[in-house]
């Protein structure tokens, strides 16, 4: 097996690709560092100048508004130039191809690039040809990993939570498609939560999905008791067509987060939700609403942890 | 001319011998001795045997020259040791009429080098739906009819098929793969597709259209070849099929024996092969299937690919490896690590494929057609883009070190490479 293409020859962290491999300390480190930038999101000059002179490319292959703005305030609040490119992937495949749009973007003297792409593994093939200065940040490859959103969701979770090795962490819904659900599974393990489970129907579990360190419930009721952290995935439209669901109410009827369920969980259970949120399908209104629910103070950590995710490997 | 091949460690798979000794080739054929040789071939320290004959080579014509040519792929052929090769029917357009087969062995001839066994297009443009003119086809040369990778997705169709087939004895390869169960897959569905957030395709979508081909083979007793077993329920069903009496044969590519679906690593595109590699477990069932004689033949699956099918995401890359040149390494490193003796490791890829494409060729007896290659076992070889005649330069083992040099090879009694 090759070394992992995240880390430098000190074994720092040259790009951030996927949370699997990275050592606790690194993620700790990330943690740290975002920490600290809480509170510059919270001055009234919301501004360091970590990264003046420095231009991020934000490379989004695939629509997002969501990811795209919080990568991007998060650099400008570093002081860098940011740059945003959103290349449709189906022209592209028809044009320039993916390594080419890369080396042109180099050529314009970037430092991070930012990339979101619909195949899994497309941040890693361009991490393999970039010039030893330049970084890369997955924002999202295909169904492998959202490693800033992982990072987010470990964040939230310690700062409602603070000791890892005492929880049980469900994540519920979608977890065959989502990238955010394997991300955050390998941070959780990485960190020493004793417990977590993945709570979905066989359709939208994959296979082997235990040997990801997780045990597997079908029956909502019973995987959501004790738990400390709920997060539900977003179900996507689209998911009903592939024969994998029946209907929107029926998914909600069996996997639906409402306030019933919520109650087998423990009384401070925090309930997490990467956004955007299906209101009915996954999540009920009163839930997401109400006081369990920290899917805000997420979004306002994750600019936090990009910041740091961005201040580090520029700095390495 | 007339050679004198001396002090080689000669190995005849067909027969299992195995010995020193010497041997001599005049017009074309092995001869019984030889009089005066115009060469005379001090072979010490190397072995002699048949020449490699590979299964599934693709040479790209018509249709892929940017991906590689007839000439640069069997010079590969040749110096891999390779002198006779069957090649896959999708070409651009794919080989479903009896000119372009002509035209496909013409070319071939005149480049002399290692002999070319078209199989021709089962369906028209390999579109599943209408059978093509197999009798005319046949004429023209094709040794036997496939779909190559394309799916059969209509039962009805493959039946017919077989029945047709079989009225007139033409040999059908098939690969087994179910393809509404591998839409969209690029992977074994295993835990490693599902760390990598790859779409899976499912050990049975193997087994289940395997099982699917057999009970139509019961039925219309066709030859049937299956190609590129991946699965150890593959070899399981073949095993069982074969004790029936079932007129069947299978190979698998040996990518298959050396390497599963650990080896995608960091998204090595390389690895990214038709069919996928699977699991430690069934890359062991294969391996040891393919010593019990239960798998026929290994090949070489030979697929250039130019650098930008490559250098894209996986899923997105385009399957396939280059082989010709690696069919005699990694058929003895498969050997070795069974235990097996040369000759026995060597039938996999000279006389067994010979008796399925139904050749005289494969066999180191006198009056046989001097097709030979001379190799040393010991000599290694570092697998670089550079020392590749093929133009496919992409293969899971770029970098590796193997052992097993051809250093000559004859075709007809004719040296077409030489090293």
């Amino acid at each position: 097996m090759q070394r992992n293409p995240q880390l430098n020859e000190k074994g720092e962290l040259q790009h951030l690709l996927s949370i699997e491999g990275l050592p606790r300390a690194i993620l700790l480190q990330i943690l740290d560092t975002a920490e600290s930038f809480v509170g510059v999101t919270e001055r009234e000059v919301k501004k360091v100048p970590i990264l003046r002179g420095k231009s991020v490319f934000n490379l989004f292959f695939e629509p997002s508004t969501r990811t795209r703005t919080t990568f991007e305030i998060a650099a400008k609040r570093l002081s860098a130039d940011v740059i945003n490119l959103n290349i449709n992937a189906s022209s592209q495949t028809k044009g320039e191809s993916l390594l080419d749009t890369v080396a042109n973007l180099s050529a314009m003297q970037a430092d991070i690039f930012v990339v979101r792409h619909e195949s899994s593994g497309a941040p890693f093939l361009i991490a393999r040809h970039v010039k030893p200065h330049e970084h890369v940040i997955n924002a999202g490859d295909g169904r492998h990993a959202h490693p800033t959103q992982g990072l987010l969701d470990l964040y939230t979770i310690r700062h409602y939570k603070k000791d890892f090795a005492a929880l049980t962490v469900a994540i519920v819904g979608d977890i065959l498609h989502s990238r955010v659900a394997r991300s955050l599974i390998h941070g959780l393990t990485t960190l020493g939560v004793p417990e977590v489970r993945v709570i979905g129907p066989q359709t939208l579990l994959p296979t082997g999905v235990e040997a990801l360190g997780v045990r597997v419930f079908h029956d909502m009721r019973e995987g959501l008791k004790d738990c400390d952290v709920v997060v539900m995935l977003r179900l996507q439209n689209e998911r009903m067509r592939g024969a994998l669901l029946p209907s929107a109410q029926e998914y909600f009827k069996h996997y639906g987060l409402n306030a019933d369920k919520l109650g087998l969980a423990r009384r401070d259970a925090i309930v997490m939700h990467p956004g955007p949120m299906n209101r009915g399908v996954e999540i009920d209104s009163t839930v997401a609403d109400g006081p369990h629910s920290v899917i805000l103070p997420q979004v306002t950590f994750g600019i936090a942890v990009r910041m740091a995710v961005m201040s580090i490997v520029a700095g390495n | 001319m007339r050679l004198h091949i001396k002090n080689a460690r000669i190995v005849d798979p067909a027969s299992g011998k195995e010995g020193s000794g010497e041997l001599f080739v005049a017009d074309g054929r092995i001869a019984a001795e030889g009089g005066k040789a115009d060469r005379v071939i001090d072979a010490k320290g190397l072995v002699l045997a048949p020449g490699f004959i590979d299964l599934s080579a693709r040479l790209r014509e018509p249709g892929h020259e940017y991906k590689a040519t007839l000439e640069s792929e069997l010079d590969a052929a040749v110096a891999g040791g390779v002198t006779s090769l069957a090649c896959p029917p999708d070409t651009d357009p794919a080989l479903d009429e009896p000119g372009l087969v002509d035209m496909l062995r013409r070319r071939a001839k005149a480049l002399s080098r290692a002999r070319v066994f078209p199989v021709g297009a089962l369906t028209v443009k390999l579109e599943g739906e209408r059978l093509t003119e197999m009798g005319q086809l046949s004429d023209a040369g094709c040794v036997a009819f496939s779909q190559a990778n394309a799916p059969l997705a209509d039962a009805q169709v493959l039946w017919r098929a077989l029945q047709y087939a079989a009225t007139f004895g033409y040999a059908v390869w098939l690969r087994a793969e179910d393809a509404d169960l591998a839409k969209g897959g690029v992977a074994h569905d295993g835990e490693v597709a599902t760390r990598l957030g790859l779409p899976g395709i499912p050990a049975f979508a193997e087994t289940i259209a395997l099982g699917t081909i057999l009970e139509l083979v019961r039925a219309t007793r066709a030859r049937v070849h299956v190609c590129r077993l991946s699965t150890a329920g593959a070899v399981d069903l073949m095993r069982r099929a074969k004790q029936e009496g079932l007129p069947v044969t299978c190979d698998v590519g040996l990518h298959h024996v050396h390497l599963c679906d650990m080896d995608l690593g960091y998204f090595q595109s390389q690895c990214r092969l038709e069919p996928p590699l699977r699991s430690q477990r069934d890359r062991d069932a294969l391996a040891r299937g393919l010593a019990e004689g239960v798998i026929d033949c290994a090949c070489s699956d030979h697929t250039p690919v130019d650098e930008d099918g490559k250098h894209l995401p996986f899923a997105l890359a385009e399957p396939g490896a280059t082989g010709l040149e690696l069919l005699l390494p990694l058929t003895l490193k498969w050997g070795l690590a069974q235990r097996l003796s040369l000759a026995a490791t060597l039938a996999r890829i000279t006389s067994e494929p010979a008796r399925v494409l139904g050749i005289d060729a494969g066999r180191l007896v006198v009056g046989a057609p001097a097709d030979l290659v001379l190799f040393d076992p010991r000599a290694s070889v570092r697998i670089t883009p550079a020392a590749l005649k093929s133009q496919g330069k992409n293969t899971p083992f770029l970098g590796a070190e193997l052992d097993g040099v051809v250093r000559l090879t004859l075709v007809e009694g004719n040296v077409v490479y030489e090293a």
